[in-house]
C-alpha cells in the first residue's frame, strides 16, 4: 500500500506554499476583491514561468508533461490561498478539453499558448439557472457559426478562449465548438458575482466564428468525462480552502478571550472545529482517491470525482461558514478575511454544478459500476 | 500511489493465507460448540502453529511481526468465517498493559495463556458515577498486609460473566486530587466478593454487566505500577481501547441502504429514483469512502514504520452516528412497516430495526461521540481542554451529583 505523494511530489507542495505565501498574501486577493482588475496579472505572470499553467500538457506542445498527482497538489495550495487567478478555467477545463478532443492543429495553436499563460482558456456551459443538460441548451450552432449567451463564464471577459457547449440540429445533443473570443462576433459583459476575486462574464455569441472540437453530438459525453475530471482538481482546491479556513477558526479561537478564557477552550468552539478537522480529513482522503483515479485514467474515476467532489464541498461549505461564526462579530466585516472562504467556498461549489447535482452523479456512477 | 503490497508484504500475505485456507475451523468441527469453545479452539489452533498475537515478542506467545503484517492477517483472516471476539479485551487492553506495566514474571504467565486462549479478561473501569469522566471512579481499594481489600460497583464490564481475569482501576487515597489516588490491579474473576449481574439493554440484549464488589482480596503483588499511578496505566489501557473498538460499522451500511432503496418503491417508483434518497445516500457513501481511504492512509503510514495518532478516533465519530442514521433512513423507506421487528416477517430478517436499537450503544461505548470530539480537538487540533473545577481539590470534597 502506496497511499501517498510521492517525495518529489511533497517537495512540489512545499515550494508551491512558500511561493504562494509570498506572492499570493490575503492582502493580494484583497486588491482583485475590491478594486477594479479582474485577476492578478502578477501572479498569473509568475505561475506561468513557475510552469504551473503547463504542468500537464505533452512537451511536444511546450508543455511539461508531468502527471496529475503535481497538478493535484498545486491546486490544493491555490485552494488554500484562494488565488485571485484564471488558473481552473484554463488548465483544469479548457486545457484539458483540447488535450482530450482537440486536433493535432488545435492542440498545436493552442496549448503552447495555454502552456506559457499568455493565453486564457475556460469552459463554457450555463445558460442561466437551472441544471443544464442536452435538452435544456439554447446555445445553437447555425450555419457553422454559433449563436447563443452563455452565463456565467468563469474568466469570461478575460478568455481568448472558449470551450463552447451547443446544442446539436436535432437538439437532443450537444457538440463543442472552440471558440476564438477574439472576435467581432463575440461580445462579453462582466457580471457581478458572489467572488468578486474571481471574474466571469455573460458571453453573447453573435454568429461567431468556431470551429467543432470533438466529433458532432460528442458533446456531452465529452462535457461529463471533463467535469469529472476537473471535479477532482476543483476538490483539492476545495480541500485547500478547507485546510486553511479551519486554521483560520483554529488561530482566532485561541486568542480570543470571553468569560475569562480563549473560546478554544470551550467545547462549543471545540467540537465546531472538530467537525470541521473530520470533514476535511474525509474530503482530503477521498481526493487522494480522486487523484490516484485522475492519474491511472481508472475506470472509476466517475465515482471517485463525484466522492471527491461531494466531500469537498461539504467540507469546505462546513469551514468556511463556521470559520465566520467562530470569529463572531468580527468574522462578518469586511476588514476581515474570513468572507474570501465563504465566498470562494460558494463558487467553487457551484462553479462546476451543485451539490445535488453531483450527489446525483455519484449514485449514478454507482449503480453503472454495480451494473457492468 | 498505488494500492499493491511491498514484495515482502505479498510473501507475508500468501503465507497467512495458505495457512488460513487450510487450518479455519469447518463448520463440522465447530457443531455443538458454544461461542466461547468455537473461540477457544481457532485460537489455539492459532497459537500452535504460531499465528496467534502476531505482533507480540516471540517470547509471550506471538510472533514479532510488524504492524503492516498485523493489519495484513486481520484482512485475511477476515476473510474466513472464524470465531473471534472475546479475546478482544484481554489480548487488546489488558495483554498491552501488561506488557507496559507488567514485571518479567507476570508477562511470562499470563501473556502466553492470553495469546493461546486459554483465559479471558475483561476490563473493569467504569462506574456508576465515572463514564466519561472515568477519573471520578469511587471504587474503594484498602491496603491490608500484603493484600488490598477492594469495595464498589463498576459497571458496562463486557463478558464479566465468563472472564477468568480483569484490569480493575481503584480508589486507593480520596484525599489527593482524583486522578493522583488511582491504583490499578489485575484480579482472579473467581474470587470471593465478586458478583456479576447482567445489565438488560434496549435492544433487549444483555452484552454487558454490573460488578459488585464485596471485600475481595487481591494480593499486592497483582498491582500494575506504583500505588496512586493508576491513571498512567489506566491510559496505556485506554490508548489501546480505541485501536480495538472499531469504527461502529457494524449493522446497516451503505450497501444495505442502497439494496433496500432499489428494492422498496416510494410512489410506484424504485425509491433510488428519488433525488432526495439519492442526495442521502450519496453522502453516506462519501462517508463511508473517506473512512476508507483515510484507513488506506494510515495503511501507507504503518507500512512505511510510522505510528498512526489519535487521528483514528475519526473511524468511531463518524461511525457511530452514521449506523444510527442510516437505520433511521432504512425504517422510513419502509414505510409503515418499518416498525416491525419481528425476524419472521421484519424486510431483512429485522437487521435495521434491530441495528436502530443497538445503535445509540455504539455512539457511547469506548469514548462517547463527545469524547471523540474532544480527543480530536484537544490532541489532533491542539486546542485547550476545559476548564475543570475539581483540578487540585482532594477527591472527597469534589461535588458529586444525585444522578449514577
Amino acid at each position: 500500500m502506496n497511499f501517498e505523494f510521492s517525495e518529489d511530489q511533497n517537495l512540489l507542495r512545499e515550494q508551491a506554499q512558500g511561493f504562494l505565501a509570498e506572492h499570493c498574501p490575503p492582502s493580494a486577493v484583497r486588491k482583485v476583491l475590491e478594486g477594479k482588475a479582474p485577476f492578478d496579472k502578477e501572479l498569473w505572470r509568475k505561475v506561468a514561468e513557475l510552469g504551473w499553467t503547463a504542468t500537464t500538457i505533452p512537451e511536444e506542445y511546450g508543455g511539461l508533461g508531468l502527471g496529475y498527482l503535481e497538478l493535484c497538489v498545486i491546486a490544493e495550495e491555490l485552494g488554500r490561498a484562494v488565488a485571485p487567478i484564471p488558473f481552473s478555467s484554463s488548465v483544469y477545463l479548457a486545457t484539458e478539453a483540447i488535450l482530450m478532443a482537440g486536433t493535432r492543429a488545435q492542440k498545436e495553436k493552442w496549448l503552447p499558448k495555454l502552456a506559457t499563460g499568455e493565453a486564457i482558456g475556460t469552459f463554457a456551459l450555463a445558460e442561466g439557472p437551472g441544471r443544464p443538460s442536452p435538452k435544456s441548451l439554447k446555445t445553437s450552432l447555425a450555419k457553422g457559426r454559433v449563436r447563443g449567451t452563455k452565463v456565467p463564464v468563469a474568466d469570461g471577459d478575460v478568455a481568448n478562449v472558449a470551450v463552447v457547449v451547443t446544442k446539436t440540429r436535432a437538439g437532443d445533443k450537444a457538440s463543442w465548438q472552440l471558440v476564438d473570443l477574439d472576435q467581432r462576433n463575440v461580445k462579453c459583459d462582466v457580471i457581478s458575482t458572489l467572488d468578486p476575486s474571481r471574474s466571469h462574464a455573460s458571453v453573447k455569441f453573435r454568429s461567431a466564428d468556431c470551429e467543432p472540437l470533438g466529433a458532432e453530438g460528442e458533446g456531452w459525453a465529452l462535457t461529463q468525462k471533463l467535469l469529472d475530471r476537473a471535479a477532482i482538481l476543483f476538490a483539492w482546491e476545495q480541500v485547500g480552502g478547507a485546510q486553511a479556513a479551519l486554521e483560520q477558526a483554529k488561530e482566532y479561537a485561541l486568542g480570543r478571550y470571553a468569560f475569562g478564557r480563549p473560546i478554544a477552550s470551550y467545547q462549543a468552539i471545540k467540537h465546531k472545529l472538530a467537525h470541521a478537522y473530520i470533514k476535511n480529513t474525509l474530503a482530503r482522503s477521498n481526493c487522494y482517491y480522486g487523484a490516484w483515479a485522475l492519474n491511472a485514467d481508472a475506470a472509476d474515476l466517475p465515482v471517485a470525482a463525484a466522492t471527491a467532489r461531494v466531500g469537498a464541498t461539504q467540507a469546505y461549505y462546513y469551514a468556511s461558514k463556521e470559520n465566520i461564526q467562530t470569529h463572531g462579530g468580527m468574522g462578518f466585516t469586511w476588514e476581515f478575511d474570513c468572507q474570501f472562504h465563504y465566498r470562494r467556498s460558494k463558487l467553487l461549489s457551484v462553479n462546476l454544478g451543485s451539490e445535488g447535482t453531483w450527489q446525483d452523479k455519484l449514485i449514478t456512477a454507482v449503480e453503472q459500476k454495480n451494473a457492468a | 500511489m498505488d494500492f499493491n503490497d511491498t514484495p515482502e508484504e505479498a510473501r507475508f500475505r500468501k503465507e497467512a493465507r495458505a495457512w488460513l485456507e487450510a487450518n479455519a475451523p469447518k463448520a463440522e468441527e465447530l457443531e455443538g460448540l458454544d461461542g466461547i469453545a468455537r473461540a477457544k479452539l481457532w485460537q489455539k489452533r492459532k497459537f500452535d502453529a504460531g499465528w496467534a498475537c502476531i505482533r507480540w515478542p516471540k517470547e509471550y506467545g506471538g510472533r514479532g511481526a510488524s504492524a503492516i503484517e498485523q493489519v495484513i492477517w486481520n484482512q485475511e483472516e477476515s476473510k474466513f468465517d472464524v470465531p473471534m471476539g472475546v479475546f478482544a479485551i484481554g489480548q487488546g487492553m489488558a495483554a498491552p498493559t501488561l506488557m507496559t506495566w507488567g514485571n518479567d514474571e507476570h508477562k511470562r504467565k499470563y501473556l502466553p495463556r492470553l495469546a493461546s486462549g486459554e483465559d479471558i479478561w475483561c476490563q473493569l473501569f467504569s462506574e456508576p458515577a465515572g463514564g466519561s469522566d472515568l477519573a471520578a471512579l469511587r471504587t474503594r481499594s484498602v491496603k491490608e498486609g500484603d493484600e488490598w481489600v477492594i469495595n464498589g460497583q463498576k459497571i458496562w464490564t463486557s463478558g464479566a460473566h465468563y472472564s477468568d481475569y480483569g484490569i480493575l482501576v481503584t480508589r486507593s487515597d480520596p484525599n489527593v486530587p482524583k486522578h493522583k489516588g488511582l491504583t490499578y490491579f489485575f484480579l482472579d474473576m473467581k474470587s470471593p466478593g465478586v458478583e456479576v449481574r447482567p445489565i438488560k439493554q434496549i435492544s433487549g440484549q444483555s452484552n454487558f454487566n454490573e460488578v459488585y464488589f464485596t471485600n475481595v482480596r487481591i494480593p499486592d503483588s497483582q498491582r500494575l505500577g506504583a500505588v496512586g499511578q493508576g491513571w498512567q496505566v489506566s491510559i496505556t489501557t485506554l490508548m489501546n481501547e480505541r485501536a480495538s473498538i472499531g469504527g461502529g460499522g457494524m449493522g446497516v451500511g451503505f450497501d444495505v441502504a442502497f439494496k433496500l432503496a432499489s428494492k422498496l418503491n416510494i410512489d410506484d417508483r424504485p425509491a433510488i429514483e428519488d433525488k432526495a434518497v439519492r442526495a442521502k445516500l450519496a453522502d453516506w457513501y462519501v462517508q463511508e469512502a473517506g473512512l476508507k481511504y483515510t484507513g488506506y492512509r494510515t495503511l501507507t503510514a504503518l507500512s512505511k514504520g510510522e505510528t498512526p495518532g489519535p487521528e483514528n478516533s475519526i473511524g468511531k465519530a463518524v461511525g457511530a452516528p452514521k449506523t444510527q442514521d442510516m437505520a433511521s433512513f432504512c425504517m422510513d423507506l419502509m414505510d409503515m412497516a418499518g416498525a416491525i421487528d419481528d425476524p419472521e416477517i421484519a424486510e431483512l430478517s429485522g437487521l435495521v430495526q434491530a441495528s436502530f436499537m443497538g445503535s445509540p450503544g455504539g455512539r457511547i461505548a469506548g469514548g462517547t461521540d463527545e469524547i471523540m470530539l474532544n480527543i480530536l480537538a484537544e490532541r489532533v487540533l491542539g486546542l485547550p481542554q476545559d476548564v475543570r473545577v475539581d483540578k487540585g481539590i482532594p477527591f472527597s470534597e469534589v461535588p458529586t451529583g444525585t444522578k449514577g
